[in-house]
């Protein structure tokens, strides 16, 4: 875990190199690094800090701060395997404006024998192909959009499924069950 | 029947036609027209699922062919979705530990940890050294007995119908071992925040070491029986490799990654629950196929009940769960004496305890993988968010990649081998 001061080091080096409003705050709590960011820069804010080690994206997790503005949270954990350090790097988004850029590579890595994925997506690295289905999954479950993800769909829930459940003002319960029994009234018996 | 005429859907129905393999489709077009030089490159998309004994689960497969080749594969996942994690936000901290232990059911005291120790992290509460070498002992046995059921099941996908019995013969003696101290056979809720809910009782550890005793020598029989079959070999030796520079972007972690070569293992990267205590190694592969991922993770369970044999001689004296009033319920033969023990009980019971408000994320080594469970509090008694990055869900973005050129068949193996926990995905 990088301390109080390497974390510091880490806020003013992505200061330097991504801009000067990158970083919004640092948080150091319980021996964990927090970089809360501005929500424009995370690509290369993760380029750059994938370039200091970080190379391992672990977890991709959406938060709903409600009810604080702006509301949503979008996190994504960084392990440096090699020190064994970990840093989280949070953004934050407004509902009426839920859009993140896409840490996911256009073309998913890893299967695909052509490494041509330079189609003016403007991304310089290879970007987190494990970013792939935890964006899916915060779309799906806070309805934050990431723009340029390759496959953005729901994930989790049905395709026609309205509202973003894990949202803190979405009621739990509540919800008929689709099964054909409540739908075809000739198969219920007579009262 | 003209369109005006067509009977109006259900709900049902109209759910179920959403589902559209357009995109499938597409790709498909596009491929054939790209490759349309012969007629036997025709493409045919195969539906495996969800209800298939080989995707252990509820997991759907969207199977591209060509022949016998496996072009592409698009996992739909989701049906086995419980909205574990929104449950658990309406549930005030202690109470959400036994609904999520349910989502990946094969490792349920791993998930219970991940999260307890979340928790710990948020309360800063110190936890008794008896405590954590009973959690150690308990979430290494929960580590075989995962184990058992994925060799049991995995070699019963490559037609090995024995050695599911055989598997399943010593997962009894851990179910039963989990009956004896914690009183439940699965989702045993035995780890508490601050601690473990009980002390094991008498005989636990005589009956332990019985099993512990024999466990190398079944592990040992497991081995035989595989290594040396001849079918087994075949399908698994060479199969879908993936070298670890692609799993490492893909997220994947656990005996998938160490099947590849890289040693990667949180309990001894980054101990927690006193793992630096006790002597084990890592088995790692050296070309990350099919087999290697078979004989990592065998040799995982010859070194988990090694873990369990140093936990049991080490085993310190002293108090099994945190003496801290305000996160632990007071002994039972308090309550008739003492008034603030009572008063504690009361308020535990109703409300909870309160955690400082505060966000953290803490990854434990589960039989998958990296299992990190992020907790946000926002001072109340219940968890104002509760995410688990479950292995499995990671993991499976692998399938396309290793399987991806390889026959129909090895894609059953692959899949076998990645030991995915639908559970986990869907939560």
């Amino acid at each position: 875990m990088p301390d109080a001061t390497g974390l510091e080091l880490i806020a003013h080096d992505l200061r330097a190199t991504v801009g000067e409003q990158a970083v919004r705050d640092t948080v150091f709590f319980r021996a964990r690094g927090t970089v809360e960011i501005d929500p424009a820069s995370v690509v290369a804010v993760l380029a750059r800090l994938r370039e200091r080690g970080y190379t391992f994206l672990c977890s991709v997790h959406g938060v709903d701060y409600y009810p604080q503005e702006p509301r949503l949270g979008v996190h994504y954990e960084l392990l440096d395997m090699g020190r064994v350090d970990r840093v989280t790097v949070k953004l934050r988004v407004p509902t009426d404006a839920p859009e993140v850029d896409s840490v996911t590579p256009n073309r998913p890595a890893g299967g695909g024998s052509s490494d041509d994925d330079d189609d003016g997506s403007g991304q310089t690295l290879a970007g987190w192909p494990t970013a792939n289905h935890q964006e899916r999954e915060v779309y799906d479950m806070f309805g934050v959009v990431f723009r340029g993800h390759p496959d953005l769909r729901r994930i989790l829930m049905p395709e026609d499924y309205e509202g973003h459940p894990q949202r803190r003002d979405f009621p739990i319960g509540g919800e008929p069950v689709a099964f054909t029994y409540n739908d075809t009234p000739s198969l219920r018996p007579p009262l | 029947m003209s369109a005006s005429e067509e009977p109006a859907l259900s709900d049902y129905r109209r759910q179920e036609q959403s589902i559209t393999l357009a995109p499938v489709e597409e790709q498909i077009r596009s491929e054939v027209s790209g490759a349309s030089d012969e007629a036997s490159h025709e493409l045919l998309t195969l539906n495996i699922g969800p209800h298939h004994p080989a995707t252990h689960g509820v997991l759907r497969l969207l199977v591209t062919l060509q022949g016998e080749v496996v072009r592409d594969i698009k996992p739909i996942i989701g049906y086995v979705h419980t909205g574990i994690e929104k449950t658990a936000e309406d549930k005030s901290y202690w109470k959400a530990i036994p609904v999520v232990e349910r989502m990946d059911y094969l490792s349920y005291f791993f998930n219970a940890m991940a999260y307890c120790g979340a928790v710990e992290t948020l309360l800063d509460v110190e936890v008794p050294a008896r405590a954590q070498y009973l959690r150690v002992i308990h979430l290494e046995l929960n580590r075989i007995m995962s184990h058992l059921v994925w060799l049991g099941t995995s070699a019963l996908d490559l037609g090995a119908i024995s050695m599911f019995w055989y598997c399943f013969r010593e997962r009894e003696a851990i179910l039963d071992l989990f009956e004896f101290s914690t009183g439940q056979r699965m989702h045993t809720r035995y780890i508490q925040v601050g601690g473990v809910a009980e002390d094991i009782p008498r005989g636990f550890t005589e009956k332990l070491r019985k099993f512990t005793d024999a466990m190398p020598s079944r592990a040992d029989q497991y081995g035989d029986l595989l290594n040396k079959n001849e079918i087994v070999l075949q399908r698994l030796r060479g199969t879908c490799p993936l070298e670890a520079e692609k799993l490492l972007a893909l997220g994947v972690t656990g005996p998938l990654l160490r099947a590849a070569g890289n040693p990667w293992d949180l309990r001894k990267a980054a101990p927690y629950s006193s793992y630096d205590h006790f002597d084990f190694k890592i088995p790692v592969g050296t070309v990350g196929d099919n087999y290697d991922r078979f004989a990592v993770r065998l040799a995982e369970i010859y070194e988990s009940t090694k873990i369990i044999e140093q936990a049991l001689d080490g085993l310190p004296e002293g108090p099994y769960i945190t003496t801290d009033r305000k996160v632990a319920l007071p002994p039972r033969h308090e309550l008739a004496t003492s008034m603030e023990a009572l008063i504690h009980h009361f308020k535990l019971v109703t409300e909870g305890f309160r955690v400082p408000p505060g966000e953290i994320y803490y990854p434990i080594e589960s039989p998958r993988g990296e299992l990190g469970c992020f907790v946000r509090s926002d001072g109340s008694s219940k968890p104002a968010r509760v995410h688990m990055r479950d292995p499995s869900f990671v993991n499976l973005q692998a399938t396309a990649p290793m399987a991806e050129g390889a026959y129909i068949a090895d894609l059953i193996a692959t899949l076998a081998m990645l030991d995915p926990i639908l559970g986990g995905i869907d939560r």
